[in-house]
């Protein structure tokens, strides 16, 4: 699993298919990250092709813990099919999803106080 | 592409996905997990439980949850009328219509659905059973749940159901196969206990050969594992040397306790014990093959002059050539009323004198490869055990069985053995 720290925000990039075993891995490093005390988590779908039904479930769980710790979460880097998809089955109410890390890490600056 | 199709094809995806986890056998709790987790990710429900029902607990056990923020309790009961109609309906219920549907069991929970944030009841049924449930929350979309999506949960949750009713009937299966198997072990244990008691009643009676029929099946055991029978054959071969002189239970007391050489009479009225045997052990179910041929033949020989049907070489079954040769050496390693215990040399020369006319040479092969095999080590002392009190400086016999081997084997197994 590769993820980097940028300021408050850490960033996590998904593996070319979230299923089961890449999901489980983005979830226990949001998870981590979160508890170290990130306010901003961005995860990098540029590597991502596919996205199965646990990895929505998986992802909608990371949704409910970055909510639960108010946290911000971004999704950056999803190509057309996943983001119709995520747009789809209503995912993009609770994250912004933006084409670049450049633009979440943006993001993440302009909400800081 | 239209978003229904859009979502149609999705919802295929999760379908074939859950048909491969099911499948997984191997890790029931994984199965149920990500089968739970499809069901969620198809989608994108945000919270929800798996119960399985447990009919003769009439309870619910919850066996996955995801997103609650209060996790339920492990269990909670479920009236037999609230499961039974939950079973009849098999249907997506919302929670207004699972109250008015199974009302018991919605007001006994309802701190339950309230704190937990759920809003559809689904039953999980197989063969109009109930199975278990599926509680599920609202959608990230914030959309209410439409008759399209009733019918997807409708269609996986019918996919989970089997899965679990799948996993506890194979539960189930192995469960009664392995108390089965405990039954089976235990009629082999009283079956092995009553031929144990058979054969010290056998000898009880002959007070000059006590132990015969023990050690008979013994030395067979030993003889017949090394000609490589398999284990279960080796079983039956020791049983049927602990029952082969069952039939002396029928001869005179007075002829079998002779302290002379039978005479001619008292021969015939011996000779009858081999035939007599076999009446008596043939109407009994045998857990192995041929018990009572190997009664019956074990005074045959290889010549044809034998008794009581005067069979002929490989015509005499193989286990009853085993018995005849086990037979044999108890008879001549053992003090008799009318002659001490013979040495070991005269058993074996005996032995060679009558291979081939009395003794089958393939068993009396087996025999001299166990014996120098544990004369020399390498085998554990299961017949020198059983002549040590009798016999001492076997080690000597090592030159004289090499000898029977090479002659009767063609060399072969002697250099096998001495390797």
């Amino acid at each position: 699993m590769q993820a980097r720290c940028v300021g408050d925000a850490a960033i996590i990039y998904a593996s070319d298919y979230l299923n089961k075993l890449s999901g489980e891995r983005i979830e226990r490093e949001c998870k981590r990250q979160l508890e170290s005390g990130r306010r901003a988590l961005i995860i990098n779908f540029r590597d991502t092709e596919l996205v199965n039904s646990i990895g929505v479930s998986i992802l909608v769980g990371v949704i409910d813990a970055a909510e639960q710790n108010t946290a911000r979460l971004i999704f950056s880097d999803v190509n057309d099919h996943t983001a119709e998809l995520f747009q789809m089955l209503g995912l993009t109410r609770h994250v912004s999803v933006v084409s670049s890390e450049d633009e979440a890490l943006s993001l993440v600056s302009e909400a800081r106080p | 592409m239209e978003t229904n199709t859009k979502r149609l094809l999705h919802t295929f995806a999760a379908l074939a996905d859950l048909g491969q986890e099911i499948a997984n056998t191997s890790d029931f709790a994984e199965m149920l997990r990500s089968s739970f987790h499809l069901l969620l990710g198809s989608m994108a429900i945000r919270r929800g439980a798996v119960a399985h029902y447990d009919r003769r607990a009439d309870t619910l056990r919850i066996i996955s949850t995801r997103g609650l923020d209060q996790a339920p309790e492990s269990s909670f009961a479920i009236p037999r009328d609230d499961a039974r109609e939950l079973a009849r309906l098999g249907t997506s219920l919302t929670l207004a219509q699972a109250r008015e549907r199974a009302t018991r069991f919605m007001e006994a929970h309802a701190q339950l659905f309230a704190s937990t944030e759920i809003e559809l009841l689904v039953p999980l049924v197989v063969h109009e059973r109930l199975i278990g449930i599926v509680l599920l929350g609202e959608k990230a979309s914030g959309e209410k749940f439409t008759e399209e999506d009733f019918e997807t949960i409708k269609a996986l949750a019918r996919h989970i159901a089997v899965g679990i009713n799948s996993h506890h009937l194979l539960a189930e299966v192995k469960r009664k196969a392995e108390e089965n198997q405990r039954l089976y072990d235990g009629l082999r244990k009283i079956y092995k206990e009553t031929v144990h008691a058979f054969a010290a009643a056998i000898d009880i009676k002959d007070r000059y050969t006590q132990g015969h029929s023990v050690r008979v099946g013994k030395y067979s055991e030993v003889i017949a594992r090394e000609m490589g029978w398999s284990d279960d054959e080796v079983e039956g071969i020791t049983v049927a040397g602990y029952l082969h002189d069952i039939g002396k239970l029928i001869v005179d007391l007075s002829v079998i306790n002779s302290p002379e050489r039978f005479s001619a009479k008292d021969s015939k009225e011996m000779s009858r014990h081999p035939s007599a045997g076999y009446e008596i052990l043939a109407p009994i179910s045998h857990p192995y093959a041929d018990i009572p041929l190997m009664a019956r033949y074990h005074h045959e020989r290889m010549d044809g002059n034998g008794y009581p049907d005067g069979l002929k070489g490989d015509e005499i079954p193989a286990g009853a050539r085993i018995v005849t040769l086990a037979d044999s050496f108890d008879a001549m390693t053992t003090d008799r009323p009318y002659r001490k215990k013979l040495p070991l040399e005269d058993v074996l020369a005996d032995f060679r004198a009558n291979t081939g006319t009395q003794f089958d040479p393939q068993v009396v092969c087996a025999f001299c490869r166990a014996f120098l095999k544990e004369i020399e080590g390498t085998k554990e002392r299961r017949l020198l055990n059983l002549l040590n009190r009798n016999y001492h400086d076997v080690e000597r016999l090592g030159p004289m069985l090499n000898q029977m081997l090479s002659d009767f084997d063609g060399g072969a197994i002697a250099a096998s053995v001495n390797n």
